[in-house]
């Protein structure tokens, strides 16, 4: 048999349910393999190995009684910007390293009562402020493909755990590629919902018209899984959407006859590495051997201009959202003035690390008098423009393809000073969110032993398309199978 | 175009963001830089393009005015930096 921690969900599932299995033996291979990859990746910011085995024997309790979901007693991580009630969660910044959160976030509440066994929070690049975990305030996390590379980011932790056998699958948050992008670089899967499918409650904001939850898991099926346990609408979150919510299992038939594929060409950007081409065009000559037809020649004329739209959005929406931090209520307080406004300042001087003061600065910049038409409203109307060539694009395709990322994993520290080339790492994730349709990233192989990942695109809401589309390739093909050298 | 000084620390002081002056002369360099790059959306014509603030065609949610639990006080007040009886305790707002 496979290592257990090497089991996808479905897998350890009809394992646990034919008792071959226990929740607490595939909990305790977990705990076993976060002890030994740990040191060298580093994907954790809180371990909760008490929490865990506790969960663990309330799902075997469940599972002796029948009372089985598909998640019950399946260990998982989670990125540590959601809630848990009574275990801290940091958003890797100094300013929440103590903040211990009085109630769930609603993904967190779904899954624990679908019998999530819960291993530990895992780290990111500071309130999910950037592509390599090199702006945790914490640490970084390492690849687990090599460890002197970036995991990705912001979701960097979430998606190193999962690929190195930690957990079965996490979730993490993508406002610009931040769960997409790490997947890719770690061969595992990653989705960004449609935005308003996953509920945000508990969900520390960053840039609240982009922010989506989205799972990591091990392949398209577990993905839907995990889908299937956290979408729908939320009276907490009233940007969650109230339509109802399919089976994601459903229709992932391995066929892809009458699909329609379209690829667009400025996806395939110049200073792209060759290896990441040639990888996604080989995929996606896969998916037309599949049945699809694919149009090779679609046009998004405007994709150029969705990194500035972006890094005008996401700033200005996280200077307006961190502006609560303030040291008053929780979190770091500066204590060495009786002065309101030096103590709010030193807060945050201190409190912040460079990237998030960066973003808030420029964000401060963007809605300043005397700039707010010429950079935030230019933006949103440049994000309307961008969105409308999504919504032409779907009137004659099913979906698009392209790649999760212009390179392979980076080399840790080879862009942490220079914040522009770092940024042009989600220059194929970030139109998404700005158009707020879903994505998922696959695994569709190596250059070097790296991980290169495929990134399909679908209309607001065609979450099913985008599993099935994944699913019937992941029959044809083995890299979502291959496992990291840790 | 190199931000001035002024304008950083304007930038930060309007934002109440301490900044040290390593942090003043890095956000000079770095953050003209970006706005530089943002300058290709001039290029673009959004003449009667109306804004999009969200991707989603929900608005104003209403919900039914039904009271019920608050979060926990002590839990809520267990991360204050400061408390006096059931309160945040705020340093004076006037002097």
């Amino acid at each position: 048999m496979t290592d257990l921690y090497n089991l996808t969900i479905h897998e350890a599932h009809e394992l646990l349910t034919t008792k071959k299995l226990s929740s607490v033996e595939l909990t305790q291979a977990c705990l076993a393999r976060v002890k030994k990859v740990e040191p060298g990746v580093r994907a954790m910011v809180t371990l909760t190995e008490e929490t865990a085995i506790q969960q663990a024997r309330e799902a075997d309790k469940r599972i002796a009684e029948g009372k089985v979901t598909p998640l019950t007693g399946i260990p998982a991580l989670i990125k540590d910007n959601m809630c848990t009630k009574g275990i801290r969660t940091t958003c890797s910044s100094k300013i929440l390293e103590t903040f211990i959160p009085p109630y769930n976030a609603t993904v967190v509440e779904k899954l624990t009562a679908a019998g999530m066994v819960l291993i530990g929070k895992t780290n990111l690049d500071e309130f999910a402020m950037g592509s390599s975990t090199e702006n945790s305030a914490l640490f970084t996390t390492h690849n687990p493909w090599d460890l002197e590379r970036v995991p990705g980011g912001s979701s960097g932790g979430s998606a190193a755990g999962v690929a190195a056998g930690e957990a079965l699958y996490a979730l993490g948050s993508d406002t610009g590629g931040s769960v997409r992008q790490p997947a890719g670089f770690c061969n595992v899967v990653g989705l960004k919902p449609t935005y308003g499918r996953v509920s945000r409650y508990g969900l520390v904001a960053f840039a609240s018209s982009l922010d989506q939850i989205g799972p990591f898991t091990k392949d398209a099926l577990d993905c839907a899984l995990v889908m299937n346990a956290i979408s729908g609408h939320d009276p907490n979150d009233s940007t969650s959407v109230p339509e109802p919510v399919p089976d994601y299992t459903h229709g992932l038939t391995g066929d892809l006859k009458g699909m329609k594929i379209g690829i667009p060409k400025e996806y395939f950007v110049k200073g792209m590495q060759v290896e990441v081409d040639s990888a996604i065009k080989a995929a996606i000559k896969k998916l037309k051997e599949l049945g699809a037809q694919v149009d090779w020649e679609v046009s998004l004329p405007h994709t150029p201009h969705a990194l500035a739209v972006y890094y005008i959005i996401a700033p200005s929406e996280a200077s307006a959202n961190l502006a609560r931090y303030d040291g008053s209520k929780y979190g770091y307080s500066y204590k060495e003035t009786d002065n309101m406004w030096e103590a709010m300042e030193k807060t945050r001087q201190y409190g912040f690390g460079a990237e998030v003061k960066r973003r808030i600065m420029l964000g401060t910049y963007a809605l300043s008098a005397g700039y707010y038409d010429a950079y935030y409203l230019k933006a949103q109307k440049v994000r309307t423009l961008i969105r409308r060539e999504f919504e032409a694009a779907f009137e004659k395709y099913d979906a698009l393809v392209t790649p999760t990322s212009p390179t392979v994993p980076f080399k840790i520290g080879e862009k942490a000073d220079d914040p522009l080339q770092m940024y042009l790492s989600d220059v194929c994730t970030l139109p998404i969110n700005i158009a707020g349709v879903p994505g998922i990233s696959i695994p569709a192989g190596f250059a070097n032993g790296l991980p290169i990942g495929m990134q399909i695109i679908g209309k607001p809401f065609s979450e099913p398309t985008l599993f099935k589309i994944s699913h019937a390739y992941q029959q044809v093909t083995d890299w979502h199978k291959k496992r990291p050298p840790v | 175009m190199k931000l001035s000084r002024e304008e950083v620390i304007h930038i930060a002081t309007i934002y109440r963001l301490g900044l040290s002056e390593e942090d003043i002369e890095k956000a000079r360099e770095q953050i003209s830089n970006i706005l530089e790059n943002f300058e290709i959306l001039k290029e673009v014509d959004t003449t009667n393009v109306p804004p999009t603030a969200q991707s989603i065609n929900l608005q104003n949610i209403m919900r039914d005015d039904v009271p019920h639990p608050s979060l926990p006080m002590e839990e809520v007040l267990a991360n204050a930096p400061a408390r006096e009886e059931d309160f945040f305790k705020l340093r004076p707002v006037l002097e």
